[in-house]
């Protein structure tokens, strides 16, 4: 579904990614972990191009989505994103964060809009605050509006750029739960994570990676129980 | 009491200036708000040509005196181009120019001051960069420069004051005309400073209430 070849990202002298390949299959759950810096967000953000790539390739759904003059657009209708800010529309109701892609860009009627809304709502447990704008609502809650809203775009792969990084510890599951019964529907998600042991139970496959290369991979058991490199073992040491 | 005795007598002259005087600000700050809009994105445009042209815009109009540009809109366009604007045309069109280029410096702080992850949600929702300025940006950064477009609109009156020099009959040009019905060079001067200053005054406390009643409602 997505594959990266060779991916170089370099901010002025920083070279954050040096040459990353991959490769993610339709309904795979892939989840990137590793040291702060070592390139796991940059990564994440060049998948739909909020970061520009220095170099390589990355083909989504058989387009080469980094050729010169690509309509990102279209791509990005199909690749959900959840940040860890959150960044809900503040000045919307969530109604209308959720309704507001899908009317505008995909021209849908706001009547079918807003009953998909609803449903969304209900999914992640939040219908009654359908008119409540996000400054009323809570970390946790902010962050499943969010999911909400990204999927109402009907997307294909959901890209998660550490989700749970700024909520308080109480709310951390809420958000897990949700993102896991999206795992279980099939959904094709790459995330982005310091919780380790939710890597553990809903990943299919773990990515090591460690200043700006992919170090290591594999499934659960093989990343966490029997880790290859003695960094990504060091790194594990610290954090379970 | 000398004051309250000339402004009764010439109370027509000022009620007409105050409405020239109001018309003129109004007519400054609302097409200088849009006008300034576009000068905004047009110093932020991804060409770099048109970024130039916005910023040669605003650097000029705060660069040279709105005076000079009254005269070369009013009797420069007249002798060169042949367009003739009248008096108030030449005002209103003066003072749009002039405040458009403040406004933009405005707004384009403001659109600056909007969380960039506000740009980025609404880009990998599939929005362009221009459904993204038009629904998220631009909504957020107006409201947050609210207080200084109000401001904005307290400088335009008092700034409007110049253009009675090509004769339009707001509250300076006929305080001037009072001062030459009573050979009196102190009292209608005066009479017209208390208007500004109650004009200006009485809009910033507005404004001011206004302001709290947007933060009181601040959803961000």
């Amino acid at each position: 579904m997505i594959t990266v070849k060779g991916l170089h990202k370099k901010f002025g002298q920083l070279h954050i990614l040096k040459g990353i390949d991959l490769e993610i299959s339709k309904g795979e759950v892939v989840v990137v972990i590793g040291p702060s810096g070592s390139g796991k967000s940059t990564l994440l953000r060049c998948l739909n191009l909020l970061e520009e790539p220095s170099g390589g390739e990355i083909t989504f759904e058989g387009e080469s989505i980094t050729t010169k003059g690509y309509n990102i657009n279209r791509t990005r209708e199909k690749m959900g994103m959840v940040f860890q800010q959150f960044n809900l529309f503040p000045h919307k109701k969530v109604i209308d964060n959720i309704t507001l892609a899908p009317i505008r860009v995909k021209k849908l009627e706001k009547a079918k809009a807003e009953a998909r809304a609803m449903e969304l709502l209900r999914t992640v447990g939040l219908e009654e605050k359908r008119d409540a704008y996000p400054s009323q609502l809570s970390g946790g809650q902010k962050q499943r509006i969010a999911i909400a809203r990204a999927l109402a775009m009907e997307p294909h792969v959901m890209l998660f750029d550490e989700p749970t990084s700024a909520l308080d510890p109480e709310m951390v599951g809420e958000v897990l739960d949700v993102m896991k019964k999206l795992a279980q529907k099939g959904m094709t998600m790459v995330i982005v994570t310091h919780e380790m042991g939710f890597a553990r139970e809903v990943g299919d496959r773990i990515l090591f990676m460690d200043q700006g290369v992919l170090l290591e991979q594999g499934t659960p058991e093989q990343v966490f129980g029997a880790p290859k490199h003695l960094r990504t073992r060091e790194f594990l040491s610290k954090v379970l | 009491m000398e004051l309250f005795s000339v402004f009764l007598q010439y109370k027509s002259y000022f009620l007409i200036g105050i409405q020239y005087t109001l018309l003129l600000a109004a007519i400054g700050v609302l097409c200088g708000f849009i006008l300034g809009l576009v000068v905004a994105l047009v110093r932020m445009s991804p060409w770099a040509w048109l970024r130039f042209i916005g910023h040669a815009w605003v650097e000029f109009l705060r660069g040279t005196p709105m005076l000079v540009q009254l005269l070369i809109i009013h009797y420069g366009f007249a002798t060169a181009f042949d367009i003739n604007f009248s008096a108030m045309q030449s005002g209103a069109i003066t003072l749009s120019l002039n405040s458009s280029a403040y406004l933009a410096e405005i707004f384009r702080a403001g659109i600056q001051g909007v969380d960039r992850g506000q740009g980025e949600a609404a880009r990998s929702l599939g929005m362009t960069q221009g459904m993204s300025m038009r629904f998220i940006i631009i909504p957020q950064a107006i409201k947050s420069v609210l207080p200084a477009i109000g401001n904005e609109f307290v400088t335009i009156i008092k700034e409007s004051s110049i253009v009675s020099f090509i004769g339009v009959t707001e509250l300076m040009f006929q305080s001037g005309r009072v001062s030459g019905l009573t050979y009196d060079g102190m009292t209608p001067y005066l009479i017209v400073a208390i208007i500004y200053f109650i004009l200006t005054f009485t809009l910033s406390r507005i404004l001011g209430v206004f302001e709290r009643k947007l933060k009181a409602s601040d959803h961000s």
